[in-house]
């Protein structure tokens, strides 16, 4: 054994330092004890009592400080010594520096920290979202929620909360926002303009806001309000919101509000709201049965298409004439829909529908449409891959193709079919290069099959980061029909299956 | 980017907080939106159902939690004298023995716990030997009842028996009082257990020279000294008031100097006492703790709150009380102390976190304002810089800030008060708590300090019974 009692006299350290020193010498290599403190009564005591002979030390008093160090050998005593008196002189020389900041823990916390705070952009799993709506409405925010999983009890809830305390809720499952020329979440690059949007459908805000910009109309702002919100239970809460605020925006000049097929009663009482907007509304229902009357300055349209037609219309413009050719002589077969924006999905469906009958799908026109297992199917189907189902623990069809791939490669290989029809969205949170990944598919389905058209609905903008016009001739190039409107692609999908187009509304 | 920020929608302009996927926050960052990225986690196991339907009575508790923060924050401790534990606190018998934490029953109390107990059988006379009162203990022969559940709160141990001297602290504004022991040093002392000669005499000089000194003392101030402006001096003079106690023993000694020459008390007593309170730097902590208890308990019982108005360890289960659930408690396991030890001791010498004390976290001290005390920056990491970022972590699962205790180095911000429950299971951030290290055998005294943990677990319990009865 080898001790070493060292004093310091007049070097002051506080307890929890030398505590600390104390700790990190006593785990060195040879250490066998080692007690470094302030020579106050308490600490002599404590360092006798280890067996430390204090005796040879002289007068000690608590502004001196004292090394007791017990180790293996000479040597080894030597090095600790050395460690702690390295220790105590890069501790007194100060660490420096600033601490970077901690990201805040929650919505509250970041508010608190950065007061400019105005919306809560919220893509936590669906079951968390309750919590965190609520909080980030407390906190004084606007909410954006993108995640799905919300309860129609707590949508309601939520969006009462959200009027009660003057902010807006867009969402459940929100996809698609573009406020003051900002985008939020999937949404493109579009020109500001004149037409306001309020849709509780995020691709078909996409949709309307590109065949404007196509059309040379800008848009104000773009409100989404979740695929839900015109249900009985939400009672359009956002809707009426949404349209109270673009009726009082001086920038707004016309509304398209764009929904599925609302809760009737629901319908009439937005009818009544739009038409207190001041000025032209028009509501775009899709698949709305029988559109009761309207009152003036509101009108409806039953596809997205039609909506922005007549948006264009109010101002002055019109939907440019979509030009596209199908590679390949139309062949009598079955229409297959691969889509990952449920409303162009939806819209498309209606189209074709209306020449073909019944479209087996996983969001079917009528109950009894249902496609149980998208694995198995037969004759004319339509999949919405964007689907809660089909989401949940992967990744968006608009960020990943990976499963749409697949399918189509099936669908090429189904001797039936003769016609495969796919969105291609673009814009702010979409795939960087969706061309890159489904033009090799599209290749190598037609270079399968020589009576299949592979046509593309292809939802963009010129000024969208994947570029409108590179991911056009990407796609021509791999061997697809290529338009800008998905009701023209799917009146193309009915021509190219040989089909002629109803001109009445599906059974 | 809007060109016309009169013509802003929504009055304010777009600056968005992402909470998830980041490509969206991402995106915004292109569009040259500034974006707060919240480093979100899932809430602790099991709580998304309770949260949830916390949720959707949000609005009902803010305005619950509004109200238990106004009242810890509006609660004006006061020292106003001296009594005796039977004759202050309710339902006192002879043989009534107070601990610190949540209720505990013989067999389950640690060392130093058990040590107190015995101590104090022995200081009241009510057993002969140490074997003697434990026998009765095991018998049955004793009430336990927490300190809490009496009005009172101690430090480590902290027992409490009949003929001990309490100091009595007076909520001004809102009537209630809360009571503590006198603190008795380092060392050998009860509150870790120790219960020889020693002990019962300092004990006994305590109740019959000290505690009528002091009371003298406060008398003779004529105005009873406000705890509150106190503490919040010592904050600015390096104390976080729980670990830390130097300035808040020196402050309040300054206070009583002249009072104390002016006594009319034999000298040797005075100097006694003087000498006592000097060379105890924890001396204060004894008041800072009925000072958060008479703060904290005035923001019990209100409807829906989630503010936990109560953290208590007996040595073996932390336990927390929340505003909204009456004086249920919910507990879990009593954590290991992260810690430095003095000289010859290690982590295997330590009992599991004991002591009321950390009702000085529950009001916005301790752990909470780290950032106030850098001479003991050394337990959360060594440097200034981490010291802040303890306190600032607290600022997430804080319902309000302090009026009264700030800190020099954030500016004079007000240190983080009302834990709110469901903040700490949602964000999975557990209070910081500041605390000394028991040795796990009765009798030894503290060891060490350094930081602990809460156990999650209680904290689950609150936030499910909570949504239970909103």
């Amino acid at each position: 054994m080898h001790d070493r009692v060292i004093v310091r006299r007049g070097a002051y350290y506080d307890s929890v330092t030398l505590m600390l020193v104390s700790r990190n010498a006593g785990a060195l290599e040879g250490a066998e004890a080692v007690a470094v403190g302030m020579a106050t009564p308490l600490n002599l005591e404590l360092i006798e009592s280890q067996g430390f002979d204090l005796h040879g030390a002289g007068e000690l008093g608590p502004n001196d400080l004292l090394l007791a160090v017990r180790a293996r050998d000479d040597a080894a005593a030597d090095g600790v010594v050395a460690a702690i008196d390295a220790e105590l002189s890069a501790r007194s020389a100060g660490s420096g520096g600033a601490v970077e900041e901690r990201p805040p823990r929650s919505i509250v916390s970041a508010a608190r920290r950065h007061p400019e705070l105005s919306v809560a952009f919220l893509s936590v799993p669906g079951h968390h979202v309750a919590y965190e709506a609520a909080r980030a409405l407390d906190a004084g925010l606007h909410v954006f929620c993108f995640s799905d999983g919300v309860s129609l009890e707590d949508e309601a809830e939520l969006k009462r909360r959200a009027l009660e305390l003057g902010v807006l809720f867009m969402g459940a499952d929100c996809g698609t926002a573009i406020i003051d020329g900002v985008a939020l979440g999937f949404a493109n690059a579009v020109r500001r303009g004149p037409v306001g949007i309020v849709g509780a459908s995020g691709t078909g805000i996409q949709e309307v806001t590109c065949l404007l910009d196509a059309a040379g109309v800008g848009i104000s702002h773009a409100i989404g309000v979740g695929g839900r919100d015109l249900s009985a239970q939400v009672g359009g809460a956002m809707t009426r919101r949404g349209l109270e605020l673009l009726g009082a925006d001086a920038g707004t000049e016309a509304i398209v509000a764009i929904s599925k097929p609302p809760d009737p009663e629901v319908a009439d009482e937005i009818a009544v709201v739009a038409a207190r907007a001041g000025k032209p509304v028009v509501l775009a229902f899709l698949g709305f049965g029988d559109p009761p009357a309207t009152p003036p300055g509101v009108e409806y349209a039953t596809t997205l298409e039609a909506a922005a037609a007549r948006g264009a219309e109010l101002l002055g413009h019109s939907l440019p004439d979509f030009e596209a050719r199908l590679p390949r002589p139309p062949t009598r077969g079955c229409v297959r829909g691969l889509y990952s924006g449920g409303t162009l999905c939806k819209e498309a469906m209606s189209i074709v529908s209306g020449g073909v009958g019944r479209i087996a799908s996983n969001i079917p026109l009528q109950p009894d449409w249902l496609l149980a297992d998208i694995r198995q199917t037969t004759g004319h189907a339509f999949i919405d891959f964007g689907e809660d189902e089909l989401t949940e623990g992967r990744p968006h069809p608009m960020i990943d193709n990976t499963l749409r791939i697949e399918h189509l490669l099936q669908d090429a290989a189904d001797t039936q079919v003769t016609v495969i029809l796919l969105d291609v969205v673009l814009g702010y949170g979409a795939h960087p290069d969706p061309a890159a990944d489904l033009g090799p598919a599209v290749s190598e389905a037609v270079a399968a099959r020589e009576n299949l058209n592979v046509i593309v609905a292809l939802c963009g903008t010129d000024g969208d980061p994947q570029g409108l016009e590179r991911q056009r001739a990407a796609l021509l190039e791999a061997g697809a029909a290529v338009t800008r409107s998905n009701a023209h692609a799917a009146r193309m999908a009915l021509q190219a299956a040989a089909v002629k187009e109803a001109s009445g509304v599906r059974s | 980017m809007s060109e016309a920020d009169s013509q802003l929608l929504l009055a304010r302009p777009i600056d968005v907080a992402n909470i998830g996927v980041d490509l969206f926050a991402d995106e915004l960052e292109h569009q040259r939106v500034h974006v707060s990225r919240v480093d979100w986690r899932p809430p602790a196991e099991d709580t998304e159902d309770a949260l949830g339907r916390l949720a959707l009575q949000a609005a009902d508790i803010a305005r619950a939690n509004d109200l238990a923060l106004e009242r810890i924050e509006d609660a004006k401790p006061l020292l106003v004298g001296v009594g005796v534990a039977g004759q202050l606190l309710p339902g006192m018998s002879e043989r009534t023995l107070l601990h610190a934490g949540p209720p505990i029953t013989w067999p389950d109390m640690s060392g130093p716990l058990r040590g107190a107990i015995i101590g104090a059988a022995l200081y009241e006379g009510l057993a002969t030997d140490p074997d003697d009162a434990e026998r009765q203990a095991r018998a049955g022969a004793f009430e336990f009842s927490p300190c809490h559940e009496r009005g009172a709160v101690g430090p480590m141990a902290g027992v409490v028996s009949a003929s001990m001297p309490m100091c009595i602290v007076e909520n001004e504004t809102h009537g209630n009082r809360a009571y503590c022991t006198f603190n008795e040093g380092l060392g050998k002392v009860l509150r870790y257990g120790a219960n020889d000669a020693e002990v019962l005499d300092r004990l006994a000089w305590i109740r019959d020279v000290l505690a009528r000194v002091f009371a003298r003392a406060l008398e003779r101030l004529g105005s009873p000294i406000d705890l509150r402006s106190m503490t919040a001096q010592a904050l600015q003079m390096g104390d976080e008031g729980h670990n830390r106690n130097r300035a808040g023993t020196s402050l309040l000694l300054r206070e009583l100097l002249p009072v104390l020459l002016e006594l009319d008390e034999p000298s040797s007593d005075v100097v006694a006492a003087a000498r006592f309170i000097a060379g105890n730097d924890h001396f204060y902590l004894n008041l800072t703790m009925p000072a958060a208890k008479a703060s904290a308990d005035a923001a019990a019982g209100v409807e829906r709150s989630s503010i936990v108005v109560a953290m208590a360890r007996n040595g073996t289960e932390f336990g927390i009380r929340l505003s909204g659930t009456g004086g249920r408690w919910f507990t879990g396991p009593s954590g290991m102390i992260d810690g430095l030890y003095l000289p010859g001791y290690g982590p295997e010498d330590a009992n599991r976190d004991i002591g009321d004390s950390t009702i000085t976290e529950t009001v916005g001290l301790g752990g909470f304002a780290m950032a106030a005390s850098p001479a003991i920056v050394r337990f959360v990491g060594g440097r200034a810089e981490d010291a802040l970022e303890a306190t600032r972590a607290m600022y997430d699962i804080s319902w309000g800030e302090s009026r009264s205790y700030q800190i020099p180095a954030l500016g004079f911000r007000g240190t983080p008060v009302g834990i709110d429950c469901r903040e700490v299971v949602h964000t999975g951030l557990l209070p910081f708590v500041n605390t000394g290290i028991a040795h796990r055998e009765p009798g030894v005294g503290q060891i060490g300090a350094g930081l602990v943990e809460p156990p999650m677990e209680a904290f689950v319990k609150g936030v499910r019974a909570l949504a239970e009865c909103v």
